[in-house]
């Protein structure tokens, strides 16, 4: 049995008087004990399949389960099993660490006490606090909590619907580690984000845009997946750079990337032109893609569909 | 040798005990795009608020554009742009209304903002969709809009907050070329993040903790001298020993 | 059942941890009786009296003495034509009149009872009240002091004719008037807001999918502020009898019982506003302009109902703080039983269940 099993799901909104599709039929499942991983930016579609897979939407088409429980039939019984961590989660500000944490055993009918086992590693670095106001907390700290809150009641699975948005990047890193340890406690995660660089800390990863999977394997199968040359352009003048490069033939694309530019060709790129290329200033090396690429290349590919169609 | 658009000394802001920024100094050169990093509550915003003139600063001096913080509020205000994430247009205003209401309160005259409008529209390839209300447009688009509309009274500096968090892949490359360009034509682009992966588009990035500046280089300068693969990694040394936590 | 109480403490906590609106919830009651009792009811000491002896005898002139005498009123217009009695009300000059008509001694002695008018303006119906019944107690001191005198009781029948307002419907009495609206403030705005914060933190997605039944959300988010709106209905009793002499004319336990009725009332149209926004400030609005406003506007409190358009007498018929206002004024000052409010209590109750079923069709098991 798997954890997750999705199927055909559709969904969409009503928006004013356009109807939004928010889901265009998703299909993926999830093994048990796995790190699974939604990659996608803003409005893609990662909160509407988790608020399904907790059983809080219903699809207009295709079937859901989470450990074999029907998300619309099971709903009593999914609920007594899964953890869920909302994207806008932020705790009740006015309740200490305690009581939050107090509140959320009792309402999923156990104590802190019962479960402390499961969120022990957490709660040790929340404890000195304990009294503190959850409003008073940091970023990272609220993170911690919340994720103790939902942990609290033993789910078989952790639904975490974009826990490091807004997070700096020290509570992130050390966000993915706890992630790591309550996988070994035998939980399945679902977990969605929208920066690509987290999705090598995944198992396997669901890359989606506008309601579709672009692409689902591992983060290395993923990035294997890439078949374009792909080159790495420093230069001190990137506009300039970027308008002359795309005139070329031989380019694909060419898009800025962190520090340098990154530019897909269409053949491996002669010596010739590489040294003509270093006359001007302007340095390439060929590198290995990313899942950022993949997710770009993807992304360019759907769009040509749809303009063919 | 290019002028400097801001000059920072010894700048300090002071609440009562608490020290939010401790005698930080820099300079951003004009076409510049500088990055303002920094770990919540380690100041930035205290800091870019002093720069915009929405704060007083308790000592130090600091110019923008040339002008005085103390001194010459107004002027900075006129001649800065401002965008973030949170703050952007009106969704009920249609694009052109949106884009008439900002030169309006730049004070340009109404055929000034009719030509820039055309060039605006025409360049964003939204001239057929100047009716649209912008909450019919997709996110990207209403950031890239949000970043042209910030650049309408041609500000010699931009200052963006946040501006590609949760922004599809592709849109956040036509964002930064947006940028570059402006840089290209001289505007200083001062971005406050703390996204790691924005600063690597910088070309150079200080990283505030606890109230001072840490580090003031150029991306690839600062991994080398720690030794790291990504910023990510040079801003978890830096910040892993902070004091300060929280907003 | 533990789970359920828990839920009740939480709830209970986020009301003590935010002292302000607290201290707002608990002074208001104290604040608006206040204002409104002493705005409404300073003017009766020292009114200006316009007096009219047509009759000038030695009967007459010791009434007016007499009345000349109490700290309640000053004579201030004692010659008077009647027919200007209308101009002088209309100028503000004076509120009230007593018009002695001739041969007062004479009826008095002879035949052992006679009258006298007293005319109200009655624009101002609660000052009106309050001034017609001070000076008729003085002329019923003045009959009394008379018995000693004869053998035959005298009587001395006042006719009060209240100019303006003759039904002296209105603002007849503050305090059933506040009591709603201070109810309805606390139950239904507060509840609105509590619930709809919890959907902007994103805690209610959490609470949906915990074994947790809506049901129990519900409740568990009301009764804190039942509980509240209590001991503010209290604070209005004993603040009534005590700074105002207003005791409870009528069963304390059935006011009690209206007023947890209409409690209830307020505080499931609180769940329904709720379901139908996922913003505080809508919540806010909606429970202001949609509520607060009938209650004021259309319960009887500040303007007679009857005197309304006949569209709003009809509208007025859906507003539950008209029943509530009824039954208050009718168990409070009127002093009456169950009998006497049997009907409003009907219907409110009617009110209710309507409300009820509607809140818990709207309010979902899952989002959208």
């Amino acid at each position: 049995m798997n954890a997750i099993a999705v199927q055909g799901l559709k969904k969409s909104y009503l928006q004013g008087k356009e109807t939004i599709s928010a889901l265009k039929g998703i299909d993926f499942s999830v093994h048990q004990n796995e790190l699974f991983g939604l990659i996608g930016p803003d409005g893609a579609g990662k909160t509407s399949i988790f608020r399904i897979l907790t059983s809080l939407l219903l699809a207009d088409e295709g079937e859901a389960s989470v450990f074999g429980l029907d998300v619309v039939k099971d709903f009593r019984a999914l609920r007594k099993i899964i953890g869920y961590m909302p994207g806008k989660f932020s705790l009740y500000q006015d309740l200490t660490i305690q009581e939050n944490l107090e509140f959320f055993a009792t309402i999923f009918e156990t104590t802190i006490d019962q479960n402390y086992d499961m969120i022990r590693d957490i709660y040790v670095m929340l404890e000195p606090f304990k009294n503190r106001r959850a409003g008073k907390l940091s970023g990272g700290m609220k993170q911690k909590l919340a994720l103790c809150c939902a942990l609290i009641h033993k789910p078989k699975i952790l639904f975490l619907d974009e826990p490091t948005t807004g997070v700096d990047a020290v509570s992130r890193k050390e966000f993915w580690a706890t992630l790591k340890t309550i996988q070994q406690l035998g939980i399945s995660i679902l977990v969605s984000t929208p920066y690509m660089d987290e999705a090598i800390l995944c198992d396997r990863v669901a890359l989606i845009q506008n309601g579709e999977i672009l692409g689902l394997n591992t983060p290395e199968g993923i990035i294997d997946s890439f078949d374009r040359p792909l080159y790495e352009v420093f230069t001190n003048d990137k506009f300039s750079t970027l308008q002359q490069l795309r005139k070329l033939d031989i380019t694909d694309k060419i898009y800025p990337f962190g520090e340098s530019l990154h530019w897909i060709t269409n053949n491996n790129i002669e010596e010739k032109l590489i040294s003509e290329l270093q006359k001007r200033k302007i340095s390439i090396r060929f590198i290995r893609a990313g899942i950022e690429d993949v997710f770009i290349h993807k992304m360019s590919i759907k769009e040509h569909e749809a303009e063919l169609h | 040798m290019k002028q400097n658009s801001i000059e920072v000394k010894d700048l300090t802001k002071k609440f009562g005990d608490f020290v939010a920024v401790d005698h930080i100094s820099f300079q951003v050169q004009q076409g510049e795009i500088f990055g303002f990093l920094g770990a919540n509550g380690a100041g930035k915003t205290t800091a870019m608020k002093m720069l915009c003139g929405l704060s007083f600063p308790s000592s130090g001096s600091a110019k923008v554009v040339g002008f005085d913080v103390y001194k010459e509020v107004d002027l900075i205000k006129k001649n800065i742009g401002y965008m973030s994430q949170k703050f952007s247009l009106y969704e009920d205003l249609t694009i052109a209304e949106n884009i008439k209401f900002y030169g309006g309160i730049y004070g340009l005259s109404l055929s000034e903002i009719q030509i820039r409008k055309n060039n605006l529209l025409h360049k964003l390839q939204l001239s057929h969709q100047e009716k649209t209300l912008v909450r019919e447009l997709p996110w990207g688009w209403k950031q890239k809009l949000s970043f042209s509309v910030s650049m309408l009274h041609n500000p010699k500096i931009v200052f963006l907050d946040e501006p590609t968090g949760g922004v599809d892949p592709v849109t956040r490359r036509e964002f930064w070329e947006l940028i570059y360009e402006a840089a290209a034509e001289d505007t200083t682009i001062f971005v406050t993040t703390h996204y790691m992966d924005e600063a690597e588009y910088c070309d150079r990035i200080s990283i505030m903790v606890d109230g001072s500046i840490r580090e003031l280089d150029s991306p690839t300068q600062m991994k080398q001298r720690y030794q790291c693969q990504s910023m990510d990694d040079v801003f978890l040394l830096l910040a892993r020993d902070a004091r300060r936590n929280g907003d | 059942m533990k789970t359920f109480w828990s839920f009740v403490k939480k709830e209970s906590l986020h009301i003590l941890r935010d002292p302000k609106t607290l201290f707002i919830l608990l002074g208001m009651p104290l604040a608006q009786i206040l204002i409104f009792g002493f705005a409404l009811t300073n003017e009766v000491k020292n009114s200006k009296l316009i007096v009219v002896d047509q009759s000038k005898d030695a009967e007459s002139i010791t009434l007016i003495q007499k009345i000349d005498a109490s700290k309640y009123f000053d004579i201030h217009f004692a010659e008077v034509d009647p027919n200007k009695i209308d101009q002088l009300f209309k100028a503000s000059k004076a509120k009230i009149a007593l018009i002695i008509s001739s041969g007062f001694s004479g009826q008095l002695l002879h035949s052992h009872s006679t009258s006298v008018q007293i005319i109200c303006d009655a624009s101002d119906p609660n000052t009106a009240t309050a001034q017609s019944n001070y000076l008729s107690a003085i002329i019923g001191d003045y009959q009394k002091s008379l018995l000693s005198r004869g053998s035959l009781p005298m009587t001395i029948k006042p006719e009060v004719r209240m100019l303006y307002n003759p039904q002296l419907k209105g603002v007849y009495n503050f305090v059933p008037g506040v009591m709603a609206m201070i109810l309805l403030l606390i139950c239904t705005l507060m509840t609105s807001v509590s619930i709809v914060k919890e959907k902007e933190l994103g805690t209610m997605e959490v609470l949906l999918t915990s074994p947790l039944r809506p049901a129990l959300i519900i409740a568990g988010k009301v009764i804190p502020y039942l509980v509240l709106s209590m001991g503010n209905i209290s604070t209005i009793l004993l603040l009534s009898y005590f700074v105002f002499d207003m005791p409870v004319q009528g069963s304390i336990l059935l006011l009690y019982f209206c007023s947890f009725i209409f409690i209830l009332t307020a505080l499931i149209l609180g769940v329904l506003i709720s379901t139908i926004t996922d913003s505080q400030m809508t919540a806010m609005f909606i429970s202001m302009v949609g509520m607060f406003l009938p209650t004021i506007m259309l319960s009887g409190f500040m303007f007679p109902i009857e005197n309304m358009p006949k569209p709003l007498q009809f509208v007025s018929n859906i507003v539950p703080a008209k029943y509530y206002y009824i039954m208050v004024k009718n168990v409070m000052i009127k002093g009456l039983g169950f009998a006497g409010i049997y009907k409003e209590l009907a219907k409110l109750f009617l009110l209710m269940s309507f409300f009820l079923i509607m809140s818990i069709r709207k309010f979902k098991i899952r989002l959208a």
